[in-house]
């Protein structure tokens, strides 16, 4: 974290896709990536990846927030006060979350019904507060920005990785928001149909969602050998 | 013997080593010429304690150990399907038909056993030579157990499934044989318990029980359900009602689940779980050669007869009203206490620790088969909960040594 502050202090005006910025966008992707190396969010990570369609959508609302919460805290930065900086980050969370779950009921209120109380504990979503703590305070907009859409991408495709094995073993299909849920199974493979596959149920249940981002991590790790630490 | 090991050792073994041709097969080969031979490493560096038997042979004691059950297991399976076809009686179980119940039971059980030792030994030759290190011989027994606690029927590419998982997820992500939290074979059922939940429940016990039932052929009154299953269904109705005094005539003198039934073994189940006899026999094995914890075995039946008594004691519905060496001998609680409970690797390792957690294993079993008739196998439940509990036990059993021994000292200076 320390180093992300350095970048605030840098003296010349540099372009928005610098090197330093475009590792700010690729970083977290990979190398820091929130959930699987900072194991940060990881309760949303566990409870939504049922359905590759909800991943979607909490994946689009975390980027909105992320992005705003960054931007709008980076362009306060000044501002605000010390003491209170960690009330002010929560308003403007909060405030957007708020949009986000209105935009949600009113344009498709399913998938909004699915998430249930997961959009509105966005707010507690340890990424979101990491980033503004870490770097929006530092830092000026643009970066603040490109951090911003670099961590919710990294949170995105842990998201998107871990609900599309869960989906395809768990419900022997996918989804996608606005096609719904397409089986594409046939019915005959199916034992109550006298065929021979049965869909795997734990997948459903929240443990392996838990095994699916640890062996996520496993192949990170083995093919990142600078993940792996001293002892 | 010795030509046998002069041809290894002479003409088999260059090919592997060195600059030979199977150079990359080395850890194949090294696997099974450890496996007939004790490998002629010593200690290089300072004294050691050895014993004379190694990993390997250890393992094949288990094995051996299993065998009474297997054959037991075989045999019931074939006596169970002429049973639900109205073939066979109860009333002489050991003669009629016996060679065509083994052979019912054979062609059942020799794919499970083929199945699971070659997904289970394929992942950890490939992950062996992954890693360039000898193969563990781990897998020798859970390859065997894992079949012998899957219900007959079941589908060979989930046990294909369960074992993968186990083997991968279970073991090799904790770095292997010796590293193990949970018991492998266990992780494996427990995996398909909740993967597979239709293949793993109801009466699913013995061979074809459903096409017999569709066919119209199944002998009146019989069902594939459990002892467990039935009992389960107890649960929540009153003592002397209906379902429950249904339910007690079978567990009565005479009846499907008498006591005697229960412990020979001649009722439904997992392939080989049902029998009692066998797991003791087993258990004498494991106990006389050293290998498995005479203290671990015993502490468990004693857990699960106190949990008994207690049951006995409340009587609140049938299922409590079950006497405590009636409980003990259903289902898979005397397979698990020997074979599963005693694990060296994921039981606990200190003496005090040994007698904690077989009791408490034991208790927890009958308690959770009783109280949640969703779980009608507590064994497997309690078994993988107090796997996770042992390192705990073990460490304040240690914390507890030091501690006593502390005072002492202090005592003595003082």
């Amino acid at each position: 974290m320390s180093t992300d502050t350095a970048t605030a202090v840098a003296p010349k005006k540099e372009s928005l896709f610098s090197k330093k910025n475009r590792k700010l966008l690729t970083d977290p992707l990979d190398d820091s990536n929130p959930i699987t190396v900072q194991v940060l969010g990881i309760c949303s990570a566990l409870a939504i990846t049922v359905q590759v369609q909800q991943a979607v959508i909490m994946s689009l609302a975390v980027l909105f927030v992320m992005i705003g919460g960054n931007v709008i805290v980076s362009l306060m930065r000044n501002i605000i006060p010390d003491r209170i900086r960690i009330i002010v980050q929560l308003v403007v969370i909060a405030s957007l979350v708020i949009i986000v779950d209105e935009v949600l009921k009113a344009y498709s209120p399913d998938i909004s019904e699915k998430l249930s109380v997961f959009v509105g504990l966005i707010i507690t979503n340890c990424i979101i507060m990491g980033r503004l703590e870490a770097f929006a305070l530092g830092n000026k907009p643009g970066p603040a920005m490109l951090d911003a859409v670099g961590n919710a991408m990294g949170y995105a495709w842990i998201l998107l990785a871990v609900a599309l094995v869960r989906e395809v073993f768990g419900s022997g299909a996918i989804s996608f928001p606005g096609v719904g849920q397409v089986k594409f199974l046939p019915e005959s493979w199916f034992m109550a149909n006298g065929g021979f596959y049965e869909n795997n149920n734990l997948m459903i249940l929240p443990p392996m969602a838990l095994i699916t981002v640890g062996i996520i991590i496993w192949i990170q790790r083995s093919r990142n050998r600078s993940l792996i630490e001293e002892n | 013997m010795k030509a046998l090991h002069k041809l290894i050792e002479e003409r088999v073994k260059p090919n592997f080593t060195g600059d030979g041709k199977l150079k990359r097969f080395w850890v194949v080969f090294d696997a099974l010429e450890t496996f007939l031979f004790t490998p002629g490493h010593t200690t290089s560096k300072g004294v050691h304690v050895r014993d004379g038997i190694d990993l390997k042979r250890t393992m094949f004691l288990v094995i051996v150990a299993m065998v009474p059950a297997l054959l037991f297991g075989t045999w019931n399976i074939g006596h169970q399907y002429y049973l639900s076809l109205g073939d066979v009686t109860t009333a002489d179980p050991w003669s009629m038909m016996f060679l065509d119940k083994v052979i019912v039971g054979a062609i059942k059980v020799v794919p499970l056993i083929v199945v699971s030792y070659a997904t289970g030994l394929g992942i950890e030759f490939i992950i062996a030579g992954m890693n360039g290190h000898a193969i563990n011989e781990g897998f020798l027994v859970s390859g065997m157990l894992i079949p012998l606690i899957m219900p007959v029927d079941v589908p060979l590419w989930m046990v294909a499934a369960a074992t993968a998982f186990a083997v991968l997820i279970a073991k090799e992500v904790f770095g292997g044989t010796g590293m193990n939290i949970l018991n492998v074979a266990l992780t494996a059922r427990a995996f398909l318990f909740f993967a597979y939940p239709k293949q793993m429940s109801g009466e699913i016990w013995i061979h074809d029980v459903m096409a017999s039932k569709a066919g119209g052929v199944l002998a009146d009154g019989y069902t594939g359900a459990t002892a467990l299953g039935h009992l389960a269904n107890t649960v929540g109705q009153p003592v002397s009602g209906e379902v429950s005094t249904g339910v007690m005539s079978m567990f009565g003198e005479g009846g499907m689940f008498s006591l005697m039934n229960c412990f020979i073994g001649s009722i439904p189940g997992s392939v080989a779980e049902t029998s009692a006899l066998a797991a003791l026999i087993g258990a004498a094995i494991l106990i006389w050669t050293g290998i498995g914890s005479w203290r671990i075995i015993s502490s468990f039946i004693v857990g699960g007869l106190v949990m008994g008594v207690i049951f006995n004691a409340l009587a609140l519905n049938a299922y409590m009203t079950i006497g405590p060496v009636h409980q003990i001998v259903m289902g898979g609680f005397m397979f698990g206490a020997v074979f599963m409970a005693t694990d060296p690797v994921s039981a606990a390792q200190t003496n005090t620790g040994k007698w904690v957690y077989g009791f408490l294993g034991g208790l927890f079993s009958i308690m959770i088969r009783v109280f949640n008739p969703a779980y009608p196998e507590g064994v497997m439940m309690a078994i993988l909960f107090m796997n996770v509990m042992a390192p705990t036990i073990d460490h304040y059993v240690v914390e507890a040594n030091i501690r006593r021994r502390e005072k002492r000292l202090t005592a003595a200076v003082a």
